[in-house]
């Protein structure tokens, strides 16, 4: 007991750590370490629908897109700048305070999930995989058309110029100087999300343990005898669809923040792919695992990134750095699950019913 | 009304084209319960062996006429992909057969990421030209235009949808797969090796795809190593909505969503007033597999199952 206290004081300090030492080697790797714990944030929320109540679905970067562009619109010059009249109505610009943003963008992407949940939960797994994925190509589409004839998005050339996150007056997109010691914008919103991903774990820890989380848990196991035990197979289903979305939502808006920028370009099928790759990989349904999962598949490509170029010198320029890094995830997604079908970190809860009824 | 009638044309291309696709996909998910995410890159390796293929020919034997160097080009391209699926199965799927059920997932998904790496760093990225090998005058019919290759399309997806229906009921193969696709565990009490079947099924799978891909490509005369995703979507999407497992439901869900896709985009702008271009030509489909899986879950032509998942 005493060693697993010290393990989690000694990784806390060395999380906190982990920017500061990281930014000496530049800021890039500081971004590096922030998207993770972004994609850490969306293979969380993921986690709840594909890992807890097992239902596959392969269009979750759309809650993503939906938080991500709802933050944008509300925080960037883009809306007052295409529409005359809402710019009368704000001469200022509209720069809608965070703590405005992120529980609407919460709610819609957990409205959106549950509207798309309700009518495609009656469908058998696969089903539900394909009509998760249309409705993300349906978002996409919608966002990289709707510049025309009424620009909102404004469609594949993205949004741009979106506020950073500021706290009562406080812009984490500057620079921090604290006794001559700089502390940069990217290290900020890397203690942000941290701080994000901390309560996501809590949160899901708690799901996980909860009345809620056991439902989901029995409807992933048996439905039927699920519904049997007077579980409302329905209701807790939506549920995960919802709650799942809303982390999706959120991790969205700090996107867009984070970013400054978004495009439809960062919300394609991949994405959603990559993230339904990162919970099966790290061990679906087992919140260590996913963390791992997520933080591998989304920071060892870009390390990669830095330590590729000289290969694509010796190779002619055929096998330059995204090549390899597609590359290596794709091996990297067929050995695991040849080798571990589970995941790297499978929950071991698991593991000792299957042992038991072997016996 | 001869919009309507080249768009009823285009459709009835498109719709082939998918049909072959979707019947790959529906005959691996009735044996093996299995999304076979890297069926799309399938069709993509056959369409570029096959602009390889036709590369090489036409410096190697000048005078051959355009027919002979695409069938050529097909049916080497059929080949190609039935090894490419039959070592895809074997390598990534057959090892996973009984793990949880969305590993085998994963590394197809991983297999199509892998496939369309291969094919850029192979093919390189750029989009290739694919040579027009017919006659490219196109016919009219009471106002509407229907090229040969166009003709072509049709007539080997005729020709190819007859040798599968004999293939699957007259055939002791044919039987084999249909008694494995009912029931896996009775089949092979009888004597049916699974494994042999669920290769044959994969090598069949490969066939249709390579075909669909090289005439995909002479239709829309490019070649690139990510032309195979869109088609696999949609492919997929026409064999969930004529009833996944359901051989006849998948050319016509493939059919239907052609004829549905083209006319969508020749009329979605009328429709509605100007407000939908048709670059939402591609969430149609998806639409109206959305609206489908609601009002009948099993598909056009599914039969009703208890769920199994």
């Amino acid at each position: 007991m005493k060693n697993t206290k010290t393990t989690v004081i000694l990784s806390a300090i060395a999380l906190l750590v982990l920017p500061l030492v990281l930014q000496s080697f530049g800021n890039a790797w500081v971004r590096i370490a922030d998207m993770a714990l972004l994609f850490v944030m969306l293979a969380l929320g993921l986690n709840i629908v594909v890992g807890f109540a097992g239902l596959l679905d392969l269009g979750f970067v759309a809650f993503f897109a939906i938080g991500a562009y709802m933050y944008a619109l509300m925080a960037s010059p883009h809306l007052t700048e295409a529409f005359p009249w809402f710019a009368q109505l704000f001469p200022t610009g509209l720069h809608t305070p965070l703590w405005l943003v992120i529980p609407l963008s919460a709610f819609l992407a957990g409205v959106l999930g549950i509207l798309l949940g309700a009518p495609t939960l009656r469908l058998r797994g696969d089903y539900l995989a394909i009509v998760t994925l249309g409705f993300g190509e349906i978002i996409r589409v919608f966002m990289n058309n709707l510049d025309h004839p009424v620009n909102i998005t404004n469609g594949p050339k993205g949004i741009g110029q979106i506020d950073s996150i500021t706290f009562f007056g406080y812009d984490l997109g500057k620079k921090l100087n604290i006794g001559g010691f700089e502390i940069a914008s990217v290290t900020q919103y890397y203690y942000l999300f941290l701080a994000l991903v901390v309560v996501s774990v809590i949160v899901c820890h708690r799901l996980e343990l909860s009345r809620i989380g056991r439902a989901w848990m029995a409807v992933r196991e048996d439905e039927i005898a699920a519904k049997a035990m007077g579980i409302n197979t329905r209701d807790v289903k939506l549920m995960a669809f919802g709650m799942g979305a809303t982390f999706g939502g959120v991790a969205g808006c700090m996107f867009a923040a984070f970013q400054g920028f978004i495009s439809p370009e960062s919300f394609g099928l991949m994405e959603s792919v990559m993230i339904v790759a990162m919970v099966v990989l790290g061990g679906i349904g087992h919140l260590p695992g996913v963390i791992l999962g997520a933080v591998l598949l989304s920071a060892l490509p870009e390390v990669l990134r830095y330590v590729a170029g000289p290969l694509q010198a010796m190779t002619d320029g055929r096998l330059d750095s995204a090549i390899l890094r597609q590359f290596l995830i794709a091996l990297a997604m067929i050995l695991v699950m040849l080798l571990r079908p589970r995941g790297l970190w499978p929950s071991p809860e698991h593991g000792k019913s299957l042992a038991s009824a072997g016996k | 009304m001869e919009i309507l009638l080249q768009q009823i044309i285009n459709g009835l291309v498109l719709g082939s084209m998918y049909a072959l696709v979707a019947l790959g996909y529906t005959m691996v998910y009735g044996i093996i319960n299995l999304i076979n995410f890297a069926h799309g890159e399938v069709l993509m390796v056959g369409a570029l062996t096959a602009w390889s293929i036709i590369g090489l020919m036409k410096d190697g034997m000048p005078g051959a006429p355009g027919w002979v160097i695409l069938i050529l080009a097909m049916a080497i391209a059929a080949v190609v992909a039935a090894v490419l699926n039959f070592t895809i199965e074997k390598i990534a799927y057959r090892p996973l057969r009984n793990s949880p059920r969305l590993a085998p997932l994963i590394t197809a998904i991983g297999m199509s990421i892998m496939l369309q790496t291969l094919a850029m760093i192979i093919w390189k990225p750029n989009y290739k030209a694919f040579p027009t090998l017919l006659p490219s005058t196109p016919f009219n019919i009471a106002g509407a235009v229907i090229t040969p290759t166009q003709i072509m399309v049709l007539t080997v997806t005729v020709l190819a949808l007859a040798v599968l229906t004999w293939l699957v009921n007259y055939t002791s193969l044919g039987r084999a797969m249909r008694a494995t696709a009912e029931n896996p565990r009775v089949a092979s009490l009888m004597g049916v090796k699974p494994d042999t079947v669920i290769s044959a099924t994969f090598i069949i799978g490969a066939v249709l795809a390579a075909i669909a891909g090289v005439m995909y490509a002479s239709n829309y005369g490019t070649a690139q190593h990510t032309m195979g995703l869109l088609p696999g979507l949609k492919a997929f999407t026409a064999a969930v909505f004529g009833g996944i497992g359901n051989l006849p439901g998948a050319v016509v869900g493939g059919v239907l969503l052609g004829l549905i896709e083209s006319i969508g985009s020749g009329y979605l702008g009328k429709i509605s007033g100007g407000l939908l271009g048709s670059h939402y030509t591609d969430i149609l489909a998806f639409i109206v597999l959305i609206t489908m899986l609601t009002l009948r879950p099993s598909g056009l032509l599914g039969e009703r199952v208890a769920d199994r998942a």
